[in-house]
């Protein structure tokens, strides 16, 4: 059991300085996200784009802002479950949040900071009939053993940079037959990704389909084929053992839909006076929250974090009281 | 007013909204169908890079050419049409006055 004094669920930037500013008042911080990096959508959408609208710089690539914060965030040692979802929330008689990922990975704390963003980042599923059916069955999101494909049939879809590179990879002696079904005829990954996949194609080791998209599924249990409609010659039926739709990641609410919280229009609803929510105890900080006058810009959320966590060391030490030191005076003296 | 223009936005439901469309405020599509509380995510903010804006032109005008970006988007949306634009790259803008489109499905 991992054990924090602030859980802070999404470690996006706004999860991660408050890890700062909780660090300033001895508090100790946990985050947890969905994605294998720390960032959210600043280093799984937008690393490269510029941001201007950061106090004192006049312009940040998103990527680097997250850099600066995780060395901000540094001397106050947060610690990091990354890669997993958290899951189910529950309470120990001590007044304590158990919170479990999909992964199974406990975590305990007295205050919760949701600073979920815009959700997950959950696979795009492509709207096929039947889909669901076959999910684990023969049709996966993700790649997360190549060797599980060893000596299959695959189909993989999308034109993008994951969808070329596992095409490259599975038609390297793993599986024993790899499709790639796109739907133009360019694709928009590196160039040679694009050009090895043409030339794996050229030898006959991979089985390009253009112009196409992926419009049913078949089999009894698992998946055993497929249907792919082509723009001129029409629907063409494929046999496969697996299908691999890789179209990028889109964030979802999730879990924390059934935590019991006042959620309108997939946010959730909070007090702008410290951003508790209506379960004492869990606060909702950056874009995942709601009130009158939400703007959802980062340096709104650095604002709701700073602000949530002087209300976090009341709960935590309601017998202490709390005097704001300015780190110019104090320095930043972490853990 | 001049800088007004009128554009109709089919919503999901098929029901038609007509719409008066600042062409003064630098706003694209994807923020007038969110300021006229149209259900359009717009969850990248408007970099062509989640494609929540998918919507079809519906009538004949003629619209700046894509760009990779936005083309490369349209690869990882589903319901693709060849009229299918990204209401986020669709700058307001007075040749576009009595422009339709209509909302695409959204997927899961």
């Amino acid at each position: 059991m991992i054990q924090t004094d602030i859980l802070i669920i999404g470690a996006g930037p706004v999860g991660l300085f408050t890890v700062f500013e909780a660090g300033l008042l001895k508090l100790r911080c946990h985050l947890i996200d969905a994605l294998p990096q720390a960032g959210g959508q600043l280093t799984e959408i937008y690393p490269k784009k510029p941001i201007y609208d950061i106090p004192a710089f006049p312009s940040v690539l998103a990527g680097d802002l997250i850099d600066h914060l995780m060395e901000q965030a540094a001397p106050f040692k947060p610690g990091f479950t990354l890669g997993e979802r958290a899951e189910r929330i529950e309470k120990d008689d001590e007044d304590q949040f158990i919170v479990t990922t999909n992964r199974g990975t406990a975590h305990r704390a007295p205050v919760i900071a949701i600073a979920g963003g815009l959700g997950c980042f959950e696979p795009r599923k492509p709207p096929v009939p039947g889909l669901e059916n076959f999910e684990d069955k023969g049709v996966e999101y993700i790649i997360k053993e190549p060797n599980f494909y060893k000596d299959k049939r695959v189909v993989i879809s999308g034109g993008g940079d994951s969808a070329l590179d596992w095409t490259i990879f599975l038609a390297d002696g793993v599986a024993s037959e790899v499709t790639l079904i796109h739907r133009r005829k360019e694709f928009r990954g590196h160039l040679d990704s694009v050009q090895k996949v043409m030339d794996l194609a050229a030898a006959g080791k991979v089985r390009l389909v253009t112009d196409s998209e992926v419009v049913e599924v078949h089999g009894e249990e698992h998946l055993s084929g497929l249907s792919y409609k082509h723009k001129t010659e029409g629907l063409v039926r494929l046999e496969t053992d697996h299908w691999v739709p890789l179209f990028g990641l889109s964030p979802k609410l999730g879990p924390i839909a059934d935590w019991n919280l006042n959620i309108t229009k997939n946010a959730i609803e909070v007090d702008t006076f410290d951003y508790s929510t209506n379960v004492p105890g869990i606060y909702a900080i950056g874009d995942i929250n709601t009130y009158p006058g939400k703007l959802k810009l980062i340096l709104c959320g650095f604002h709701e974090g700073t602000l949530m966590v002087q209300s976090a060391f009341k709960r935590i030490y309601p017998e202490k009281n709390l005097v704001l030191k300015y780190t110019t005076v104090n320095g930043v003296n972490g853990f | 007013m001049d800088d007004l223009i009128k554009v109709t936005v089919i919503d999901r439901d098929g029901e038609a909204h007509l719409l008066d469309a600042p062409t003064d405020m630098g706003m694209n599509m994807m923020e007038l169908c969110k300021s006229a509380e149209l259900p359009v995510e717009g969850t990248c903010g408007g970099m062509a890079m989640c494609a929540s804006c998918h919507m079809y032109i519906e009538s004949e005008h003629d619209l700046p050419e894509m760009s990779g970006d936005e083309e490369d988007m349209l690869d990882e949306a589903f319901f693709v049409e060849d009229n299918s634009r990204l209401g986020c790259q669709i700058h307001l803008a007075q040749a576009l006055d009595g422009l339709t489109v209509r909302l695409a499905p959204v997927g899961q």
